[in-house]
């Protein structure tokens, strides 16, 4: 009897080789700028081509500004890393969507939007949150690159087949609970290496109520416990997510592919290698207070009054005490946005807290769409008008100051109440202090000037 | 990048802290390059150079004490980010080995394909050779690839260490996973009329 995760990868194994990896066959490649420069050079060097074009897609999303993305990128190193990328696709005939496309934004965002990430598929990029896509009901994987240029040359990947752990969320979420909590909650309990060398299939009750959105956050965060790569079986949230997506089947093909997507679940009898069961009650809106994403609280808890060898030189960088509650403290910098939390619904969440209120002044805020796509949905929707009014301004979209390779840089020092997904020393700027948190907790503290329980203000 | 590996022995570089993220091995700033050249220069940066671009005197990369092509690094070495610039760094400073009770899965095929040894010993072989490096910076540890075996020459203590049989034989010869999967062609087209 076999998982998801059996079913899906073996359906895609072209060989095992001896005393080594299985040769997996890979039906998505996605490439950003950052990590697919020196891919492409390698199979110039090689003399190769790509082997299936059709099954890779470009776009830039790392370098990109967050506003007058018309006019040329300013800085010229991040405007050449962009401009290869487009070279490059043209070079070997690939899908390239650029910057201004109305396709453009964070790949984790385009891809399941697009329809182009699918149930039961293979899905690898150079990165680490390519597991978002994982809640599409695929297997999906970050990956260095010379991997990225093995897919280039032969659609396959070389891989140690991971371990399989389900971790099942039974119950309701409680008012203000989101998927981001679950997940911060999650690398918590499992420390950001108590999911190293496996995938993760979520499940329960909490799981199935979420949306495609909430299912994509929790996914993407699968590799902050470590995890290969997190997946959620799909149902009829899935499927009512991709009917009518631009690359999604459509007609015949759509009931055909349904029809096979509904056969994507894991047996009744399925043996895991690890199972982990968590209770919705146990959860509340989260805020991380230290520099890896495990290091976490409640929002209403105080950080802990020890921790493993780390925890004082994280406490130094932070600038906080063992034991001292969070609640209260002065926040600088609030960033909504990344492929973690930039989508719709995160927009939907944040408008929910600001609408009728005003930002704080001591609180300079970047609202980043995942896409344009998100953009206008924004727009479409009239949050655009509710975040005006309250004095937050719309920027364009791209990755931004999750890893601020662009402008979007938080200052030395200051504290960022950020929706990304990684808050190491520096990710958002050198000597930056950065706490995960969800948008509605993100929100709060921008209209408040302080960490706020979103609660509150519901 | 393509070197062949087989016995190495060297004195270790010291990072005696756990959860060593990509992000420090070479932060986001530097990945703007579209060659694989020089992010040896950055290895570490923010722990290594201050603001100003001045050393930072009690990083160990600028302890002249310390030296040598081993690095030994505390638990879980490479979490986070996929980059590859991170083992492009660890490699381009002159690392070869890798020393750690635990790599974050992404990282380690990284310093796989670039040549780099990882190589997983117990929590307690690690503890015993950071001692050994703080009393004697100068010990000695012996990598054997073929035998797979890793030696701290100062107290003698030996482990066994991992490496599927196919990685250890490209290592061994030179040879990355490109020229098999190229080599594999019919193989690929067979499984894509199924």
């Amino acid at each position: 009897m076999n998982t998801l995760f059996d079913k899906i990868w073996d359906a895609h194994v072209v060989q095992q080789v001896a005393d080594g990896p299985t040769q997996l066959y890979i039906d998505r490649l996605y490439c950003h700028e950052v990590t697919s420069p020196q891919a492409f050079d390698g199979m110039r060097a090689r003399g190769l081509k790509c082997f299936r074009p059709e099954r890779i897609y470009c776009m830039p999303d790392h370098n990109t500004p967050t506003h007058d993305q018309d006019k040329p990128i300013e800085d010229p190193v991040s405007r050449k890393q962009v401009d290869t990328l487009e070279r490059n696709a043209r070079e070997f005939g690939l899908s390239h969507f650029g910057m201004m496309s109305p396709k453009n934004g964070i790949i984790h965002v385009v891809g399941p939007e697009r329809g182009l990430s699918l149930p039961g598929m293979t899905i690898v990029c150079g990165d680490s949150h390519t597991s978002t896509h994982g809640a599409m009901g695929a297997v999906a994987f970050g990956i260095g690159t010379s991997e990225v240029e093995m897919v280039m040359a032969s659609q396959c990947i070389l891989q140690m087949k991971p371990k399989s752990m389900r971790i099942t969320i039974n119950g309701q979420l409680g008012k203000g609970v989101t998927a981001k909590d679950v997940a911060l909650y999650l690398m918590a309990q499992l420390t950001t290496s108590g999911a190293t060398g496996y995938f993760v299939e979520y499940a329960g009750e909490v799981v199935r109520n979420m949306s495609m959105e909430g299912r994509l956050t929790l996914c993407n965060l699968s590799i902050e416990m470590g995890a290969r790569g997190g997946f959620v079986a799909p149902d009829e949230t899935t499927f009512e997510y991709l009917k009518g997506r631009e690359y999604a089947p459509k007609g015949e093909a759509w009931d055909k592919a349904v029809a096979y997507w509904k056969t994507l679940q894991s047996d009744a009898t399925a043996i895991y290698d690890k199972e982990l069961i968590f209770d919705a009650k146990d959860i509340e809106p989260r805020v991380t207070y230290g520099t890896n994403p495990g290091m976490g609280i409640g929002i209403t808890e105080s950080i802990p009054s020890t921790g493993d060898s780390n925890f004082g030189k994280a406490l130094q960088y932070m600038g906080f005490e063992a034991g001292e509650k969070l609640l209260g403290k002065p926040v600088d910098y609030v960033f909504l946005g990344a492929c973690t939390n930039g989508r719709i619904e995160d927009f939907r969440a944040f408008a929910s807290i600001v609408k009728a209120r005003k930002k704080a002044d001591n609180v300079i805020a970047w609202l980043v769409p995942g896409s344009w796509e998100v953009s206008h949905q924004i727009k479409a929707e009239g949050i655009d008008e509710v975040l005006r009014a309250a004095g937050f301004e719309i920027r364009q979209p791209g990755c931004s100051a999750c890893l601020a390779m662009n402008d979007d840089k938080v200052p030395a020092g200051k504290y960022c109440l950020s929706t990304s997904n990684r808050n190491f020393e520096g990710r958002q700027g050198p000597g930056a202090r950065t706490l995960l948190c969800s948008p509605l907790v993100a929100a709060a503290a921008a209209v408040t000037g302080v960490i706020t329980d979103p609660r509150e203000l519901l | 990048m393509k070197q062949k590996f087989n016995i190495i022995t060297s004195t270790c570089v010291p990072l005696p802290l756990e959860n060593v993220d990509t992000d420090q091995i070479i932060p986001a700033r530097f990945l703007k390059a579209t060659d694989k050249e020089g992010f040896g220069d950055n290895l570490f940066r923010d722990w290594r150079y201050d603001k100003n671009g001045e050393p930072i005197k009690d990083f160990v990369l600028n302890n002249p004490t310390y030296g040598g092509c081993i690095l030994v690094a505390g638990k879980n070495f490479g979490s986070g980010s996929s980059r590859e610039h991170a083992a492009w760094a660890i490699a381009g400073y002159g690392f070869r080995v890798v020393i750690s009770s635990f790599f974050a899965d992404i990282h380690k095929q990284n310093e796989l394909n670039n040549f780099v040894l990882p190589v997983v010993v117990s929590e307690d072989f690690l503890k015993e050779l950071f001692d050994t490096i703080a009393n004697d910076p100068k010990t000695l540890v012996e990598v054997d690839l073929p035998q797979q075996t890793v030696t701290n020459k100062a107290t003698g203590r030996q482990e066994h260490f991992e490496i599927n049989g196919y990685k250890k034989h490209c290592l061994v010869n030179g040879l990355d996973d490109i020229d098999f999967l190229v080599a594999s062609k019919d193989k690929i087209e067979a499984w894509e009329k199924k």
